[in-house]
């Protein structure tokens, strides 16, 4: 064979596999499959908040032509859930938050469908309203899940019954109380932000056939569709082999598509009419507040510090605003508990992590998983901290950021694989130009200032989290790859392909990666989430690869009369070693060798290869100590923004970043995964929430009025890795798909602040609130929250924030 | 003023070919190209006109499908996605990572191609003035704003294209 001079896969900014389909239109998506015989759903809202359902008037409905069925609570009793099972698929009797499905009309198509949905009249009886999760903790607020006690759970996930607190997280380290006695100088601080929708491109659609045979085919568009196999296999008593879960590519995630979603409801329809196809999907509006979004969030954060400014102790209380349900946010909440001192290192802490039903839209998992909250809160505290202390923001974070040796706030050691904070945050300094100071006056009114913040994340997963991984071979030699990932906008099946590529040593134009999961012919595998679908299904893949080659030699070993020990593979060939010219091409050896005499051994080469997460534990209930962060990913945000400090109106001007991602396998791929995460962060901090009315109703469930970053408002961005290998991550990878977000809110609540005068601790940012904060010297969101907020009892709501939340 | 009822049959003329369809009044012509001629490129955002991933050409120019009836563009010429092939714009996207899921891909395309169209040399804000009728979620607009370098440099010359 011909030794070329092959350039690495890795590294190396490759065009994406999908590019030529999806800038074509051809990419097909769930909603662009349509199943023979298939009927549409449509689905009636509630038009409360908490309420019982005292009459549906469904006549006018069912009377119209062409309308199959028409379906409520009562006929789908069963509960599902993804950690505790708390959701009906249509509500059951009460209606706990403003846009909850309540009933479903199933037609011959959409647009009867539609129609007799419309002619639905629903009566509730109203039932008073929890407004905030701060609220939902009181001892006399109105309770949700009356029936808690009877729900199913995961034994990590620990509901209270009697109360609103789905979850609650305990972190206990050190001796919190003698060090804020000993401080010199303690903060406090409460931050607040109301839940938000991810606004995936792609409404979410399933579509449920029920086979003769029993086989339930599902076609969804889901993060995971084993996740969603596992949970309706154990919901609804069906065998998982005869659940097949089909997702193609998806129009965006964010989390959003984690979990379980229309699924349950497409499945029951489907087996209510006979097993009949049925499609369900939503619509923009039922997208946005139907299905479930990211928590609010309401906590307190207390710092004791040095007059060095070494942090000594951390007091943490977060009330995740789950909404009606509790779905991902049980363990979004989790996350953000046993991540709650920041990526800093602070050996004292004390945190209580609620996640709380509300009658708001119900929440999930959003990008960052409970670490975007957490950061937010734990940054504004850093800030405020800095200002009392009179020490530079990005000193005092340098000082105090946790490196390896340092101790996690669940009590693990970080290892050597522990990125270097440091590093990116001196990075982003640099690329800021923060040494020349963070305040600059353009002109009489507008000012342009700067803020930093640091972040840190780990996967939030089980401790089994898993990723599997087959290579099978063309008759060229080519190689195909399936796996259980789903491709979101990430980039995955291009990554992957590198990474086989790199590891066969061929080009990754051969390798074919199956760009569809089906549950029962791809490789189980958890959910592409949590930043960890490179990391595991990558360390997969190359787990495949090397279990391809060692075939591929021991079929070539015996043509080749050579011990498998002395060959090689590389660029599409077997040879010996010491000897490369004498050598067979892999077309010749992966589907079996073939002696001229048309004698054969052999047969096709399969690879499998498989991961499991390593050495993870559930944390104590009581203390927070066990193992649940795979790795830490570490890194910095820091921004620059011009404000009009007149009128409060503002533009970002640069956004930048700097991440420890171990190795960066397509840095156009990486870059644009924290671009984009940045971008969303932007739109997160200063615009992104649900508005409510003063019955919670939801005022901006549409496009129009739920404003989006759009093109031209979007920053300078710049982008600077630092790469400290992980030791366990293919090729020394670790996540990166989220972190981009994290850090967002803090490093532009701080710009803010500067830019103001006043520390800012609510978001959105929006310029109304930039301009009250400036031209009143105080945070009017908070303030003005306390009319919202006031109990019925006449206390003020301030005391209950800092008092109520505490055991 | 044409009325119709029930069910029309139009003759929409569709990337250079005449496609006859039977469809209601009501019904919009982003429902016509997906469900009646299976151009599923255009996709269904949010049916209101805010997000621009439905967006089509009629004679030239970008409108937003999800809200035009199929009705009211007859006997125009109507590209959609499917339409469009070797456009620098395309190009642009594929090249400069224009695209992450690709589901808003299809609209910032055709939106982007007619605004090179109609103004191949358009500066910054025309670009914003075009482009910000669509939402992308993913790219955070950079790899966008690059695509469209890249095709204007395609189409006009006069730039070093980075590799």
């Amino acid at each position: 064979m011909q030794m070329s001079s092959r350039r690495s896969s890795l590294g190396v900014s490759l065009e994406r596999k999908d590019a030529p389909d999806k800038t074509t239109g051809r990419t097909r998506y769930t909603d662009d499959f349509t199943v023979p015989g298939m009927l549409y759903a449509a689905i009636v809202s509630s038009k409360t908040a908490h309420g019982l359902i005292s009459d549906i008037d469904d006549t006018a409905a069912r009377e119209m032509p062409g309308v199959r069925g028409v379906f409520t609570g009562k006929d789908f009793p069963q509960l599902v859930g993804l950690y505790l099972g708390d959701k009906p698929a249509l509500a059951v009797d009460r209606v706990r938050y403003f846009g909850e499905p309540v009933v479903a009309v199933v037609a011959d198509d959409e647009r009867t469908a539609q129609a007799a949905a419309a002619r639905i009249r629903v009566k509730y009886e109203e039932l008073p309203i929890v407004r905030s999760p701060r609220e939902g903790i009181k001892s006399d607020a109105p309770l949700i899940h009356p029936n808690m006690e009877q729900y199913v759970h995961i034994p990590a996930i620990l509901p209270e019954p009697g109360t609103n607190i789905a979850h609650h997280t305990r972190m206990r380290k050190g001796d919190p109380d003698a060090a804020f006695a000993a401080a010199d100088a303690v903060i406090e601080g409460n931050y607040k932000f109301p839940p938000k929708d991810h606004v995936a491109m792609e409404p979410r659609v399933a579509v449920a056939e029920i086979k003769s045979d029993g086989q339930v085919v599902i076609r969804t568009s889901t993060q995971s569709p084993y996740g969603a196999r596992g949970i309706m296999s154990r919901t609804f008593g069906i065998p998982p082999g005869k659940l097949t879960i089909q997702t193609a590519e998806i129009g965006g995630g964010f989390g959003g598509k984690a979990g379980i979603q229309l699924e349950p409801l497409a499945y029951l329809l489907s087996k209510s009419l006979g097993g009949r196809p049925v499609r369900v999907q939503n619509t923009r509006e039922q997208d946005m507040v139907g299905s479930p979004g990211g928590p609010g969030l309401e906590a307190t954060v207390k710092l004791a510090a040095k007059q060095d400014g070494t942090i000594t102790a951390a007091e943490v209380q977060f009330f995740f605003d789950s909404g009606g349900y509790a779905d991902y946010a049980v363990n979004v909440s989790r996350a953000a508990g046993y991540a709650s001192t920041g990526p800093y290192n602070i050996p004292n802490l004390r945190t209580d992590s609620y996640c709380v039903y509300t009658n708001h839209p119900f929440a999930t998992a959003y990008r960052g998983f409970g670490h975007i909250e957490m950061s937010y809160a734990i940054e504004r505290s850093m800030e405020i901290l800095a200002e009392k202390l009179d020490i530079d923001a990005v000193a005092l974070r340098w000082h105090n950021a946790i490196q390896a040796g340092d101790e996690t706030p669940s009590q693990n050691v970080l290892d050597g694989n522990t990125g270097d904070l440091r590093e990116c945050l001196d990075r982003v300094a640099r690329h800021l130009g923060w040494a020349q100071g963070p305040i600059e006056r353009i002109d009489h009114d507008r000012f342009r200032t700067k803020g930093i913040s640091c972040y840190w994340k780990a996967p939030a997963i089980p401790t089994f989290t898993d990723a599997g991984a087959l290579v099978s071979f063309n008759e060229d030699g080519s190689v195909n790859l399936v796996t259980g990932a789903v491709e979101m906008g990430q980039g995955i099946y291009t990554g992957l392909a590198q990474i086989v590529a790199e590891r066969l040593k061929m080009h990754p134009d051969e390798i074919h990666v199956v760009q569809e999961v089906m549950t029962d012919r791809s490789t189980h595998d958890w959910t592409s989430a949590a930043s960890r679908t490179l990391f595991m299904v990558g360390r997969a893949a190359i787990a495949a690869v090397d279990d391809a080659v060692v075939q591929i030699k021991r079929v070539a070993s015996a043509p080749m009369r050579a011990p498998e020990e002395d060959l090689e593979v590389a660029e599409g060939w077997v040879y010996l070693r010491d000897d490369p010219e004498q050598a067979l091409p892999l077309s010749q050896v992966v589907l079996g060798y073939v002696y001229p005499n048309g004698n054969a051994i052999g047969g096709p080469i399969i690879g499998h290869g498989k991961y499991i997460a390593r050495h993870l534990s559930d944390i104590d209930p009581e203390t927070g100590k066990g193992r649940p962060g795979l790795e830490w990913t570490l890194g910095a945000i820091g921004v620059e923004i011009e404000v009009n400090l007149r009128d409060g109106s503002f533009r970002v001007l640069k956004g930048v970043c700097s991440m420890d991602v171990g190795r960066v396998i397509n840095p156009a791929l990486a870059r644009g995964q924290v671009v984009g995460a940045m971008a969303m962060g932007i739109g997160y901090t200063t615009r992104e929430a649900f508005e409510f009315d003063s019955n919670e109703h939801v005022l901006n469930n549409k496009l129009r009025d739920y404003k989006l970053l759009r093109y031209g408002e979007h920053p300078e961005y710049i982008v600077d890795f630092v790469e400290t290998p992980q030791g366990d991550g293919p090729f020394g990878a670790r996540g990166l798909g989220e972190q981009g977000i994290i850090g967002m809110p803090g490093a532009l609540s701080a710009a803010f602040s500067r830019a103001t005068g006043v520390q800012l601790n609510a978001l959105p940012i929006t310029p109304e609130y930039v301009w009250g904060g400036y031209h009143t010297g105080r945070d009017t969101a908070w303030n003005d929250a306390l009319a919202d907020d006031t109990p019925t009892d006449g206390s003020r709501a301030d005391d209950a924030a800092g008092k109520g939340g505490q055991s | 003023m044409k009325t119709y009822d029930g069910q029309a049959k139009l003759n929409l003329t569709v990337n250079g070919e005449v496609r006859t369809v039977w469809v209601a009044p009501a019904d919009t012509l982003l429902w016509a190209v997906r469900n009646r001629l299976g151009l599923t490129g255009s996709k269904l955002g949010c049916e209101n006109g805010d997000c621009g991933a439905c967006t089509v050409h009629v004679n030239g120019i970008p409108i937003k499908s999800c809200y035009t009836l199929a009705v009211d563009v007859e006997g125009v010429e109507i590209t959609t996605i499917e339409g469009l092939s070797g456009s620098p714009v395309q190009e642009g996207f594929r090249k400069e990572y224009g695209f992450q899921c690709g589901f808003c891909t299809s609209g910032f395309i055709m939106n982007g191609h007619a605004l090179l169209q109609a103004e191949p040399t358009a500066d910054v804000a025309t670009r914003v003035d075009w482009l910000q009728s669509n939402i992308c979620r993913c790219t955070g607009y950079e790899g966008i704003e690059k695509a469209m370098d890249h095709a204007q440099v395609l189409i006009n010359g006069g730039g070093e294209l980075e590799e």
